[in-house]
């Protein structure tokens, strides 16, 4: 069932917030900077409103990797929105990583509204790894629990 | 009849407070005592097997009314009343706090800081079965810490005795009872266990005392105030002891970036 990872496209979900990274990212089409098309881009009003349960959620449903990214330290458009924010995954993936959750498939980064370059490397770099780490079957696994119990029988 | 006793049933007597909050021995361990007429003072007891958190009942208003309450403390029902006073959450003007020393003497706390102090000074050993736990998890490679939870929360059945046996989850609305979005499956599947448990601990961040009173109400014994202590001792690390009480509700522009690429 496993598919080969030549052949595994990564399915990305990119958590941004509004005033930094969606705007850099907007920099990159601007650019015309060529980068990998396995992301899909949800915006966020800050960094400091992504609750660690849409991470989750993410994986849940089928996602195999995760970029997390907004402003730079003291760039934040609400002042202290990634530092909260920071704080909350420094615990989350301490957290997550004593569970056993694969905390290599969170890419956290800081990229800015002028760093579409940034953006392109972040998202290439991000698909290169998880390409080479697989599909999460692990977590996906565990979430059909159902199905895979009914298929047992 | 011992110190404890008489001091219960004068208070009662005096009429100074309406009710005790104590231990009394249970068939096979000590158990909560709520104490309104002088006569079941008698009954009090305090000794190391008291394990119950009695601080669970302050924020509970159907139990300690609007009247005069005593509490009879041990370290961690100390250290939740500071935890909960700093989230005022307790009123202090209706509380006693009373703990019982070696020596089997009362002591009556008169103030908070007075309380903080005494329960620095008489911090319990950890659990040796905990902190050998903990470091069999830590050297475990990452698929096998993944199989070992998933395994163990899977028995999980959502009775939510954790959540009810803690001092510090008094939220009237639990996230695991939104409805709309249903953030976490209601019924106990591998993954809504674990959700519900990784909510549960990060709500918990930088405010656990480390009662283990959630591992000690588990019907199915799961290993869950490994994952509260777990998270305490990561916070220690990372970001000492806060004064406010809630890590995670303010931020050090200091914090570690070395994840953040």
């Amino acid at each position: 069932m496993e598919e080969s990872n030549d052949k595994f496209e990564p399915r990305i979900l990119a958590f941004v917030c509004n005033w930094c990274t969606y705007a850099g990212a907007d920099l990159t089409g601007t650019s015309r900077i060529k980068y990998a098309t396995n992301v899909e881009i949800v915006r966020f009003p800050c960094t400091g409103r992504i609750d660690f349960m849409l991470l989750l959620k993410a994986f849940a449903n089928g996602v195999d990797g995760i970029i997390v990214s907004g402003c730079h330290p003291n760039d934040c458009h609400y002042t202290s929105g990634n530092f909260h924010a920071r704080r909350r995954w420094i615990v989350f993936r301490d957290m997550l990583n004593f569970l056993g959750i694969d905390v290599r498939r969170i890419r956290f980064s800081w990229v800015s509204a002028a760093e579409g370059a940034k953006w392109a490397e972040l998202v290439n770099e991000t698909v290169n790894q998880i390409r080479e780490l697989g599909p999460y079957t692990e977590y996906q696994k565990a979430a059909k629990y159902l199905e895979e119990a009914n298929n047992h029988e | 009849m011992n110190k404890l006793n008489e001091k219960a049933a004068a208070l009662l007597q005096e009429g100074t407070v309406k009710l005790i909050i104590g231990y009394e021995q249970g068939t096979e361990k000590p158990r909560p005592l709520f104490c309104t007429v002088p006569e079941d003072a008698s009954r009090l007891i305090f000794n190391d097997q008291c394990k119950n958190n009695l601080a669970v009942y302050l924020t509970k208003k159907e139990i300690i009314g609007d009247e005069k309450i005593a509490v009879i403390a041990t370290y961690y029902v100390m250290k939740s009343i500071v935890q909960l006073d700093k989230e005022n959450q307790i009123n202090k003007d209706n509380l006693i706090v009373l703990t019982v020393d070696s020596d089997g003497e009362v002591i009556e706390f008169n103030d908070y800081q007075e309380m903080e102090k005494y329960a620095d000074e008489h911090v319990p050993a950890p659990d040796p079965k905990v902190v050998a736990m903990l470091e069999k998890i830590d050297n475990m490679s990452r698929e096998e810490r993944w199989a070992y939870w998933k395994s163990e929360l899977t028995k999980c059945i959502r009775c939510y005795a954790c959540r009810a046996a803690c001092p510090l989850c008094y939220c009237n609305r639990c996230i695991t009872e939104v409805n709309c979005p249903q953030w976490i499956d209601p019924w106990p599947t591998p993954l809504s266990n674990m959700e519900w448990q990784i909510n549960r601990v990060m709500h918990m961040s930088g405010r656990c005392v480390g009662c283990g009173a959630c591992a000690e109400a588990c019907p199915l014994d799961l290993p869950i105030g490994l994952l509260t202590k777990k998270m305490a001792m990561d916070i220690n690390a990372e970001f000492g002891s806060s004064d406010d009480g809630n890590v995670l509700s303010t931020f050090n522009p200091s914090d570690k970036e070395n994840f953040i690429h």
